[in-house]
């Protein structure tokens, strides 16, 4: 029973991280049509970001975590302005495509940028680990458990109560009309790739400091970021959001109580399933936003 | 015309191995040649389907480890008490498992994933390559795991004239590999100039159309994917008998990629575009190398390569070239009429 606490809590501590991922994508592929794999691209970037000035400048913990996630949102915006703007109206996979020729592109610039070699960054909190009851768990996850869930509710107050997250939504229900009603489409596009890009850097930045930054980290990241998007249906946000506890919650127990080396065939293995019976995803009737 | 320069061609090929000396160079045509069968058997589904699978390693990699276990033998414990054993085989029986095997795992996924179109499809065919690696790795009774399977025995074959002969040297694998490219051409060529490849074409272009016009379209997309699976399962039974070793880095995404990039380069949708899209993907690696650009770099070459052919030559090399000699022949005739 302890040890099924102890799992329940694990994954709810990584769930966040997950949910942050998900969202990024399932943003870009509700608004955008666009099937990013430059998703961990951007994850990994968040990591590198923060060995760039936690290790190598010494930057304060805290706002080196800021510029990451700043650093983030710029290298999406920069990304969509420069390869994604042309390809309006281009079919999906063409999109698709050029996508892994720039995920391809980074992650060697990555590697050609830092080496192979894992790097590891410090992080300011203790290594005693909360103990609460039977169960127990280390402070730096519960500080990375806490801001996912503030950038969470930062991007739905975002969707659901700003003037921007608006014009996002109309866009996503109709793009044309609007566009007729005035709402700028190119600027909605940047936005929603910048502000995707920033979560999945927040997300990197998150877990970096936990593991450690290597140059392949993000393929990981963008494949469990694909099961969470599947799992909820592709453009629900509140569907990447359980979706991403979902699928922590069932790493942990295949890894726990099947074999820690299928740990990360479980997304795969739920995408499969989903796909096979319940296309659109556990929750949606259709596909939506907000 | 076109049939005499078909055959200067195919005397060209074939006479390389006659006077290249350099054994590298050699080695390099064969693994091109290798990766060009598996370009063309997943031109089948991305060029003539119109469906992006991204997962195609796996049945390349399905067809190495099955070739390279039938004709190594092995025993597995499948449950306590039910044991799975095979004794050595001689190796084409491994080559005709391999793509059994495949084109039976591409029966599989057909089934399961063309309930879904687009971005799930993509998705679900990246998925299962994935499964498919960690398998690979995970399952170290069968696989061995990252310590990979060694020692395969190389193809033996009776051949008329020479008898028994045996696979090692490089120019014997080349021209068998010529000759596997050359039927799989002529197979893929009769396909879809056939009945089966026009519903392809049909349901590629316009599918619900295909489908009012009473094509069974999931049946056609299985029926594809088989022929494409058992075609890349063959190729990477050549690979794995030519290697002569086989570790779960066969199935990693990247060489989904390379295909992909090959068969978009040269053409989707054409006969010819895997042909040169594959020389070109297959030699540039060594023309980089060459000029001492270190692998990191190759690959961002790679990407942004993909990134400018996407941008600039939607359609591919091939079908520009055709057009651009349709214009210069339709030009003289035109000429009179302008100033």
């Amino acid at each position: 029973m302890d040890q099924l606490l102890q799992h329940g809590l694990n994954a709810l501590m990584l769930g966040g991280t997950y949910a942050l991922l998900g969202i990024g994508l399932t943003l870009i592929f509700g608004i955008m049509r666009v099937v990013n794999f430059t998703h961990g691209e951007l994850y990994a970037f968040g990591a590198y970001m923060m060995y760039m000035l936690v290790m190598l400048t010494g930057a304060n913990f805290f706002v080196a975590l800021v510029l990451a996630v700043a650093l983030g949102v710029a290298l999406g915006a920069a990304i969509e302005f420069v390869l994604l703007r042309k390809l309006r109206g281009a079919d999906i996979d063409t999109t698709m495509l050029v996508m892994i020729g720039a995920w391809i592109a980074l992650q060697n610039a990555e590697q050609l940028a830092w080496s192979g070699v894992a790097k590891s960054i410090d992080n300011p909190f203790p290594t005693a680990p909360l103990v609460i009851g039977a169960v127990s768990v280390a402070w730096n996850r519960v500080f990375v458990f806490a801001v996912a869930l503030v950038l969470i509710a930062a991007t739905y107050a975002l969707i659901n109560h700003t003037r921007l997250g608006k014009a996002m939504r109309a866009t996503f229900q109709d793009r044309d009309t609007a566009a007729l009603m005035g709402i700028q489409i190119g600027t909605i596009h940047t936005a929603t790739f910048a502000l995707g890009s920033g979560l999945a850097a927040a997300a990197g930045a998150l877990l970096g400091p936990v593991f450690v930054a290597y140059p392949t980290m993000g393929d990981l990241a963008a494949e469990k970021a694909f099961a969470v998007v599947i799992l909820g249906g592709l453009g629900n946000i509140a569907g990447a959001t359980v979706g991403g506890f979902i699928l922590a919650l069932v790493e942990e127990l295949g890894a726990g109580y099947i074999s820690s080396g299928y740990r990360d065939a479980m997304g795969f293995l739920l995408i499969i399933v989903i796909l096979a019976f319940r296309p659109t995803g556990l929750f949606a009737q259709k596909e939506r936003i907000g | 015309m076109k049939g005499a320069l078909t055959v200067l061609w195919l005397a060209f090929l074939v006479s390389i191995p006659l006077w290249m000396t350099n054994q590298y160079i050699l080695h390099i045509l064969i693994v091109t040649g290798i990766f060009i069968v598996a370009a063309m058997s997943l031109n089948l589904l991305l060029g003539y389907t119109g469906q992006l699978s991204l997962g195609h390693v796996a049945f390349f990699g399905i067809g190495a480890y099955a070739s390279a276990l039938v004709s190594l033998g092995f025993s597995v414990q499948l449950a306590p008490g039910v044991t799975l054993a095979l004794a050595p085989n001689p190796v084409w029986c491994g080559m005709l498992a391999a793509i059994v095997v495949s084109g039976a795992f591409g029966w599989f996924i057909g089934r399961i994933s063309f309930k879904v179109r687009g971005a799930y499809f993509v998705i679900v065919s990246i998925s299962f390559a994935e499964v498919v690696r960690l398998v690979a790795v995970n399952w170290v009774e069968l696989t061995q795991g990252p310590m990979a399977l060694n020692n395969i025995p190389p193809l033996t074959l009776w051949l008329p004239g020479v008898g028994e002969h045996a696979f090692w040297k490089k120019p014997a694998n080349y021209w068998l590999i010529l000759g596997v490219a050359v039927v799989s051409y002529v197979l893929i060529r009769r396909l879809v100039h056939s009945r089966a490849g026009r519903a392809m074409i049909a349901l590629r272009e316009n599918e619900p159309l295909a489908t009012s016009v009473g094509i069974d379209v999931t049946r056609y997309l299985v029926l594809t994917t088989v022929c494409s699976a058992a075609m890349a399962g063959a190729a990477g039974a050549l690979y794995a008998h030519y290697v002569r070793i086989v570790d779960p880095d066969v199935f990693l995404f990247i060489y989904t990629v390379t295909m992909v990039i090959m068969v978009i380069t040269g053409g989707k949708g054409t006969l010819a575009g895997p042909i040169v899209g594959g020389l070109i993907f297959g030699l540039l690696p060594e023309t980089l190398r060459a000029a001492a650009i270190p692998p990191e770099a190759q690959w961002i070459v790679y990407g942004v390569l993909m990134i400018l052919i996407l941008y600039f030559l939607p359609a591919g090399i091939v079908p520009a070239v055709r057009q651009g000699w349709q214009r210069r022949r339709r030009d003289p005739a035109a000429s009179p009429a302008g100033p």
